[in-house]
């Protein structure tokens, strides 16, 4: 839980970083190149990581729920 | 896997908002540039949340007026997805935000709005988890789940539109009814939108499906246990 919890953050300030970076005047940085084409990409890329991890977690609860039946048997 | 044509059109559907999304022409604008396609992403996550927290108000009624362990169990999954979607949504919104607004959180009405609103739903699962009595659980969320509902329309639809707000559809700017207007824009924008609402949908079957199941090995633990 914690592992995926160190994961999750560092996938965020990834996403976070360019951003802050690109905070003063229009520089040529990534995310303001090609007409700002990465932006769409990370917001794709947030929406993607996001309802994969919440799949994740459903997924634990269904093993759980496996772990359950099998010791009704 | 005879009723899953819906599954099958959501697949389709959410490639062709990919592909169509990244790819087909758009208008050029200044600022807003290229990002003006994260609208087939960003927007379709406040529709489809708004779809299932409607599909949770209509379910909370349910309980209310027949109680039954399903009504209970697809209100909260709604509102369990909806949340999700919400807060995907808000992230993104705040991506798109810095690169045309300057800065992630202006404190636009229809930023604060949707805010307020995500916490109010939040506000329902720390309800349910105050409560341990199951029925009376499920009760008190169900009232609580139609004030949600209420309290959300005005802060997402109708404040931003009262003042003015730099959010396209929303007061003191014609916004997105411009690019609305554009034929090519549409022609993905509503697939985008049914499908990312039909995901989200299918998420949430799941949820319940996963749900239902939790209540019958519980009541056959029960069972065991006696």
């Amino acid at each position: 839980m914690k592992k995926i919890n160190k994961i999750l953050l560092l996938a965020l300030l990834l996403l976070i970083n360019p951003l802050l970076f690109a905070q003063d005047a229009e520089m040529a940085d990534k995310m303001r190149s090609e007409g700002k084409i990465y932006v769409v990409v990370s917001i794709l890329l947030v929406i993607l990581i996001g309802l994969i991890a919440f799949v994740f977690f459903t997924d634990r609860k269904v093993s759980a729920l496996e772990k359950r039946i099998n010791e009704l048997k | 896997m005879k009723s899953a044509w819906w599954k099958i059109l959501c697949v389709l559907l959410l490639m062709y908002t990919v592909v169509g999304g990244f790819l087909f022409s758009v208008p050029r604008l200044n600022i807003v540039n290229e990002t003006i396609r994260a609208l087939y992403f960003h927007v379709p996550m406040w529709f489809a949340m708004v779809f299932l927290f409607l599909g949770s108000a209509v379910h909370a009624i349910k309980y209310l007026r027949n109680p039954s362990v399903e009504s209970d169990i697809w209100s909260v999954e709604c509102a369990n997805v909806g949340l999700v979607l919400g807060i995907l949504g808000i992230i993104t919104g705040m991506i798109w935000a810095n690169y045309t607004w300057g800065s992630p959180w202006h404190g636009d009405p229809k930023q604060n709005g949707a805010a307020v609103a995500l916490l109010v739903y939040l506000a329902y699962f720390v309800l349910r988890g105050s409560v341990n009595n199951e029925e009376q659980r499920a009760k008190l969320s169900a009232v609580y789940n139609i004030f949600a509902f209420v309290a959300m329309i005005p802060l997402i639809f109708i404040i931003p539109r009262m003042t003015s707000s730099m959010h396209p559809g929303s007061g003191g700017n014609p916004g997105f009814n411009m690019y609305d207007l554009d034929s090519r824009m549409r022609m993905v924008f509503y697939p985008a939108v049914t499908g990312w609402i039909l995901l989200g949908g299918w998420i949430t079957t799941l949820r319940i499906r996963m749900k239902l199941v939790e209540e019958k090995i519980a009541l056959k633990e029960d069972e065991k246990n006696k």
